[in-house]
């Protein structure tokens, strides 16, 4: 429990400073929204009311303070080039991006964990040594890149999806699935590779270690031995990775977006960035960071549940 | 290190080997110039005068994969160049002296780590624009933190061990020490690193420039060529496919060659 | 009819090609001790491993016979042996700290060998952990239950594994070196709690050690063991009285006269 607490502790620390630094790298960049935000009505003193008015005259770090009370209850301020609050920029964006992830992150686990032991239990076979080898290989493809193939050869030439559709879940919860099930598996298959690879080296480890044979030697068949023992022995690593993973299956579902035209947070970090949109892509900065260090944090607290030795000290 | 007997070094050290060699044979003769537009030879499909085809504007794709390769290969290394530099002068202080310093810069690094490369990449990018130079320095910067981390342990370690104590007894500097007797040490440890970063940056870059944040034409790259392939795909899927491969072919090939030296090559 | 009779038995590793056991004979009653000794590298251990079917069989060439209760160990199936191991022999390791699943409560490893081998339900299996928990001398058994390995002491643990061996009374206990890592005073009452484990429930004990004094104090019957080959045995006090081998000579020299750790 003290051990929850006080990762919790830091989990609030660092989404604190977190947010500070974003806050302060965006306050940093040369250049006056105003300027841009009045275009050709541009003079001095308009400037000067316009920035009045968005409280750019005040105290960095009173700015800040409202910034961040604005963040935690919904409002985080105006789009510079919509013309509309960002909350309501993002709006429908997250749910695309957060299904996408989260179906990767589900896909990565269903394809590495039974592969991953598999794999384990037939070490130096050669349907063992073939996947290890092909491992190697899907690790070093960019998601990106399997994205294109994807739509290639499942969009274009099979036609089992329309490249650059999309169905809002709204109207159809299941065709929403549909279209991101490709980008999903595009994201997945190589941190799934990562992750067998992970899992496959953490098994065959624990293998080696005494208490294993102490289960044999009471008579456990390999199967049990691999269930009863060392799986759970086996898995505390890869629960850390795969933690970590979310946060990376999140990021690149940035740029696999991309690929397949999804209106996600990462199509509009992108076209923010584009239009220098500072406040949305400091939002979607802060959240998606945010998410990162929140994963760790879970990930910590998991294995703490999983792992007597660090629970009970 | 075995490096012989280790199959992962030596098929990642004929990828990377082959690849360079056909990076430095671009470097001074394509097939084709890969910017000539040929308007009778759009689009064409693999052949024997264009092993990978051509694009839409006619333009020889072997001859632009290889360039781009090149201009890949260079920017990967620009920026592990900047990340191994600066992390070595900070992993080597703060491994040398540790202290109050060492542990905000190791804090500091710890928070960097845990971010998505790509997120902060593109946070300054957005700061600081897009374009060739921009993306060098930005994945540089990002590159820091892992080498810094690599070379104060390893600095650390180092310094308690007997031939320092011997340097530092015939009258060397703190500097000379740790740049001349320490740093030289460090090599080996330091080298599976370089591979990933290689591995990284690549990929990195590639990104990047897909998304169109990265290099800006007239300039080549893996990535850029992607983000132009993907309207042509109905049409002539052998342009993504090519650059594609290139790019799984660079990665693989330093991924292959870190794990091969001790590295871990994907838990990175 | 012996309990185990090990009649000409070959291992050879096909990994090095070393062949480390070379022609053993040994027999064990019903009910005997016998010890095992010789240096590390001698093969007592791998003769251990191959009899209770620890032995990864692909990684050896194992020839001759290992008669248990007259049923060759060596040519039965993988799953006729998974039935003798556990129930008809256990086996407790030399590294109480590692021997132990960390992740495991230490009542569900004591009694994981009811589960494998008996329709005991988890209540009686729970109750049958708690008795030889006590048995052992575990102290509190019940919150012992309840406890993970690296919450015990070294002493406990290797109790705590000799419970999970002797919990269902198997007829053969091989003890693998399993003073070596604990305390002299600990090592005093590990051996005396395997002796008397014996002698109420006629156990057989074969124990593999590199030290004479423990296979004293343990075993009625000794064989030396010297690069793969048995070159003395007889009955312990007759074999340290008189000892005929030069190799056992200096085995019996080189115990130190003092009492000293491992």
């Amino acid at each position: 429990m003290r051990y929850v607490l006080k990762k919790t502790g830091v989990l609030l620390v660092t989404l604190l400073l977190i947010s500070l630094l974003a806050f302060l790298a965006f306050q940093i960049i040369p250049g006056d929204p105003t300027a841009k935000l009045l275009g050709n009505d541009y003079t001095p003193e308009r400037a000067a009311a316009l920035r009045h008015e968005m409280g750019l005259d005040r105290n960095v770090f009173v700015r800040y303070w409202d910034w961040l009370t604005g963040f935690v209850t919904g409002d985080m301020g105006a789009s510079y080039s919509y013309g509309m609050r960002v909350a309501e920029v993002m709006e429908g964006k997250g749910v695309v991006t957060a299904a996408l992830s989260l179906m990767a992150w589900l896909l990565v686990i269903a394809i590495s964990v039974p592969l991953g032991i598999a794999l384990a239990r037939w070490q130096g076979r050669r349907i063992d040594r073939v996947f290890v080898a092909m491992n190697q290989v899907f690790m070093a493809i960019p998601p990106f890149f399997l994205g294109i193939v994807f739509t290639y050869v499942f969009g274009l030439v099979l036609k089992l999806f329309v490249p650059g559709g999309f169905v809002r879940p709204q109207e159809s919860f299941w065709g929403f699935l549909g279209y991101l099930a490709f980008p999903a598996l595009a994201i997945a298959i190589p941190k799934a590779a990562m992750v067998t690879k992970l899992l496959r080296s953490s098994i065959l480890d624990q293998m080696d270690e005494d208490y294993v044979r102490t289960a044999y030697s009471r008579g456990n068949s390999r199967w049990g031995v691999l269930r009863g023992h060392v799986l759970r022995n086996a898995i505390l690593p890869v629960v850390t990775f795969l933690a970590m993973t979310l946060a990376d299956i999140v990021a690149g579902s940035i740029i696999v977006e991309q690929v397949f035209a999804l209106p996600g947070l990462g199509r509009l970090l992108l076209a923010s960035i584009g239009n220098r949109d500072y406040p949305v892509v400091q939002c979607i900065v802060v959240i998606i960071a945010a998410l990162v260090v929140f994963m760790n944090y879970l990930a910590d607290v998991v294995t703490q549940t999983i792992d007597p030795r660090i629970r009970l000290g | 290190m075995k490096l012989r007997h280790n199959k992962n070094f030596t098929a990642g050290a004929a990828i990377t080997a082959v690849m360079l060699l056909i990076i430095l044979v671009g470097l001074v003769w394509t097939p084709y110039d890969p910017n000539a537009m040929n308007g009778a030879a759009k689009r064409l499909a693999p052949c024997l005068t264009h092993p990978l085809g051509t694009d839409n504007f006619g333009r020889d794709i072997l001859s632009r994969v290889v360039e781009g390769a090149g201009a890949t290969f260079l920017i990967a290394a620009a920026t592990v160049a900047i990340g191994l530099a600066a992390g070595l002068v900070i992993g080597g202080l703060t491994g040398y002296y540790g202290g109050w310093l060492d542990e905000i810069v190791m804090r500091l690094n710890d928070a960097l780590a845990a971010f998505p490369s790509i997120l902060l990449a593109l946070v300054l990018i957005a700061l600081m624009g897009g374009g060739k130079y921009n993306i060098i320095l930005a994945l540089g910067l990002l590159f820091i933190p892992s080498f810094a981390r690599v070379v104060r342990g390893e600095v650390a370690r180092q310094k308690s061990q007997d031939y320092v104590a011997l340097a530092k007894l015939m009258g060397a500097g703190d500097m000379r020490v740790l740049f001349r007797h320490i740093l030289p040490n460090i090599v080996p440890v330091l080298l599976p690193s370089v591979a990933i970063g290689f591995n990284n940056a690549v990929l990195a870059e590639a990104s990047m420039s897909y998304l169109g944040v990265g290099v800006q034409p007239p300039d080549a790259s893996l990535g850029r060529m992607l983000n132009e392939a993907q309207g042509y795909l109905l049409t002539a899927p052998w342009y993504a496919l090519s650059a594609g491969a290139a790019i799984i072919l660079l990665v693989l090939g330093f991924g292959l060659l870190s794990e091969g030296m001790g590295g871990d090559y994907g838990a990175a | 009819m012996a309990l185990l009779d090990i009649r000409d038995l070959h291992v050879t590793f096909l990994s090095t090609g070393k062949e480390a056991v070379r022609g053993v004979d040994l027999t064990v009653e019903p009910g005997q001790r016998l010890g095992l000794v010789g240096e590390s590298g001698s093969g007592k251990t791998v003769t251990a491993m191959a009899l209770s079917g620890l032995i990864e069989r692909w990684n050896v060439d194992m020839s001759g016979q290992v008669l248990f209760d007259g049923r060759d160990l060596l040519t039965c199936s993988r799953d006729q042996l998974r039935k003798i191991q556990g129930r008809d022999i256990g086996v407790v390791f030399q590294e109480p700290m590692t021997s132990l699943n960390p992740l495991m409560r230490v009542g569900r490893q004591v009694e994981e060998v009811l589960k494998i081998h008996t329709d005991l339900s988890p209540d009686e299996r729970r109750a049958k952990a708690l008795e030889a928990m006590a048995q052992v001398g575990l102290p509190d058994p019940e919150r012992t239950y309840e406890k993970y390995p690296h919450q015990l002491s070294g002493g406990q643990r290797q109790r705590a594994v000799i419970a999970s061996a002797m919990v269902i009374r198997p007829r053969l206990l091989i003890c693998d070196e399993p003073t070596t890592a604990l305390d002299v005073t600990v090592q005093a009452q590990i051996l005396s709690l395997l002796k008397s484990f014996s002698t109420d429930h006629g156990v057989a004990i074969l124990l593999i050690s590199h030290d004479l004094r423990v296979v004293r104090r343990l075993c009625e019957r000794v064989a030396v063991m010297h690069r793969g080959r048995i070159v003395e045995r007889g009955d312990t006090d007759a074999v340290f009285a008189d000892p005929q081998e030069e190799y056992t000579k200096r085995l019996i020299a080189a115990i130190p006269q003092r009492k000293r750790h491992g």
